[in-house]
């Protein structure tokens, strides 16, 4: 009787445990099932998911065809600005169910339903006053599976700042999703022969607002921004062989390094006003450190052969640098301070050009083979190189953004002319940036842009 | 008999007759003395002319060939100077080593700066465009300075010689092929 009652006992317990066990997976394929009939992600890397955000139409508060017209063009530079980042991905507007600019953009108007329902993991509002001359603009980044505000600001000034204050908002975004501003507040200079001769431009992370640098016709190369985008350090032939000026952009002044032989390849401590170059002036190519007005600080390097190319840890406690000490050229790691010195890349005969990510990790570098000219990834203490560019022309000047998200480099994918391109730091969605006359080449993209040059 | 005799003084009368008369026929016209003295000196300055002519000729055909063997020199000096300047010396890919030719070529050059002594040179090291911008500046200094050190060592006075690397910014021939780039990797000579 006993063993009876128990296995009854059992056999009833086992039916509850099965009930709740499908009612469960009953609920989550309900859930996860309902979302999967809609499916607006182009995934184009199967390890990189990007998160998609739904950017709806700005509600206007006059109505004046100025204020339509300029909420169009806002919304449409913060499409563009998010599909830039490598993790996020504006969704069609099709597809949308409700319109906050008429029911609604604050966050206890919005129906949440409509857009979770529809796989929007984010939800972008907006409101836009136009009156003379003058915006504001009330943006607002939803979380719609939390219900919870994200960002909620207001961004104000005259109509020529509004892809300035869209870009803010981006930054708020960005900061707010990966604690790092990302890059909208950042600058890229580069070299293009538009003019007929190679001269220094510099341009907006997404290839727009496009300048002109340097006027010296002659061959200017090797562009480098210091971290606050105060200072521009090239080098130039405009006084007939290669020194580096140092422009100083808010004094417009110039400070010359022009130590016999060459000054080269100049390099900014991150967030000091300090520098490295490759001067030759003792017969042999060596690295030093400068301050900004050119003056010596201290030799880096001591070793016979090219030492050209340094790049500076985030710390700047190190230099990855290109060396030919060991008979090829190849990337070298050296601490300042102590000046152990180990060598970095070992696969491949000629591997120059490193740039050390902002987060410290990986160092990007250009390695030559015979089968063409890549850029390859390497992680500073595994040492496994991973090839990003490949069967697409001649690929050299890699440059971290300074979100360590992407890189920009130069390209001759396109007709053997070489251009400007960016990718992400994974190596997906490889893109031109900016397109020109002449050619465009050695991008170097600052930390931080100050708006005022 | 005194027919005879009276026929022989006609005949002598005849003859005399004759005589005067062709004498008298043959009796010049009155020539003016002037032209005869003109025709002379018409002569006489034509072959003077003509002397004068022929030494004018002379002098202008000794300055011609003067001119040609002048040009001559200065044509062979001309080639030299080019051959100088025109003849690069080459490297092999991402070495600044001088090949047996290299050596070769340097002794050339070492000899015409030798026989141009006032001339100062400028050596300039260039690189093929593979590779980086910064790499290849380098690469082009070390060339130029190897270049540069042959010569000094062969004899040539250093104070002479300037170097400068423009890497890969100044390609001779800008196509993408193995030849082109053989030729881009080069030290270069220019005179200043």
């Amino acid at each position: 009787m006993k063993i009876f009652f128990y296995r009854h006992k059992k056999k009833q317990q086992l039916r509850m445990l099965w009930c709740v066990f499908s009612f469960i997976c009953t609920l989550y394929f309900l859930n996860s099932g309902f979302a999967r009939d809609y499916d607006f992600i182009v995934v184009s890397d199967p390890f990189l998911k990007k998160t998609p955000i739904a950017v709806t139409e700005f509600k206007t508060s006059n109505g004046s065809s100025v204020e339509i017209e300029d909420g169009k063009t806002a919304r449409q530079i913060l499409v563009d600005a998010l599909n830039f980042t490598g993790y996020l991905k504006s969704m069609n507007p099709e597809a949308f169910l409700s319109n906050p600019a008429q029911t609604g953009i604050k966050l206890g108007q919005i129906n949440f339903r409509d857009w979770t329902g529809i796989g929007a993991d984010l939800l972008v509002t907006g409101g836009i006053t136009v009156e003379n001359n003058h915006v504001v603009l009330e943006l607002r980044l939803i979380d719609t599976f939390s219900q919870k505000l994200v960002v909620g600001n207001r961004y104000s000034g005259s109509r020529a700042k509004l892809r300035e204050m869209i870009h803010r908002f981006c930054g708020d975004i960005s900061y707010a999703l990966t604690r790092n501003r990302g890059v909208f507040d950042s600058r890229i200079a580069f070299v293009s022969t538009v003019n007929g001769n190679k001269e220094i431009f510099t341009c907006d992370f997404d290839g727009q607002s496009i300048e002109q640098v340097t006027a010296h016709k002659s061959i200017s190369l090797s562009p480098s921004l210091s971290s606050d985008g105060q200072f521009l350090a090239y080098v130039t032939y405009s006084r007939g062989r290669p020194e580096i000026f140092i422009r100083n952009f808010a004094s417009k002044k110039n400070v010359i390094v022009n130590h016999k032989g060459m000054n080269i390849s100049p390099a900014w401590m991150p967030g000091q006003k300090t520098l490295a170059a490759s001067l030759s002036f003792t017969g042999d190519q060596e690295i030093y450190l400068l301050t900004l007005e050119g003056e010596m600080i201290k030799r880096i390097t001591n070793s016979w052969g090219i030492d050209v190319s340094p790049s500076f840890s985030p710390d700047g406690r190190k230099i990855a640098f290109t060396s030919k000490r060991t008979g090829t050229p190849q990337i070298h790691i050296m601490d300042i301070a102590t000046q152990d010195v180990h060598r970095l890349t070992f696969k491949g005969r000629n591997n120059t050009s490193p740039a050390w990510s902002p987060d410290g990790r990986k160092i990007a570098y250009v390695g030559i083979e015979d089968n063409g000219i890549n850029i390859y990834i390497m992680d500073v203490d595994s040492g496994m190189p991973v090839q990003l560019t490949m069967d697409a022309g001649d690929n050299e000047d890699p440059a971290w953004s300074p979100d360590g998200s992407m890189l920009a480099f130069t390209s001759t994918r396109e007709g053997r002319i070489s251009r400007l391109y960016v990718m992400n730091a994974s190596g997906t969605d490889q893109r031109r940036l900016l397109k020109m006359d002449g050619k465009q080449a050695q991008p170097n993209w600052s930390l931080l842009w100050n708006k005022d040059n | 008999m005194k027919n005879r005799q009276w026929m022989n003084v006609v005949m002598v009368i005849l003859v005399a007759g004759l005589f005067l008369m062709v004498s008298c026929a043959k009796k010049p016209v009155v020539v003016d003395p002037g032209p005869i003295q003109n025709q002379s000196t018409i002569e006489a300055d034509e072959a003077k002319l003509k002397a004068e002519q022929m030494e004018a000729d002379r002098i202008k055909a000794q300055r011609l060939k003067e001119q040609l063997e002048k040009e001559k020199a200065l044509a062979m000096v001309q080639a030299a100077k080019d051959h100088f300047v025109n003849q690069d010396v080459l490297f092999e890919y991402d070495s600044s080593e001088l090949t047996s030719e290299a050596k070769l070529l340097l002794k050339e050059k070492a000899v015409w700066l030798q026989a141009n002594p006032g001339v100062s040179v400028t050596v300039e090291g260039h690189c093929d465009e593979r590779g980086t911008t910064d790499y290849n500046l380098a690469l082009g200094e070390r060339r130029a300075q190897t270049a540069k050190s042959y010569l000094v060592n062969l004899g040539v006075s250093g104070s002479r010689l300037s170097t400068i690397s423009f890497g890969e910014e100044k390609p001779v021939d800008a196509s993408a092929t193995e030849a082109a780039y053989r030729k881009n990797r080069r030290a270069h000579f220019s005179i200043n």
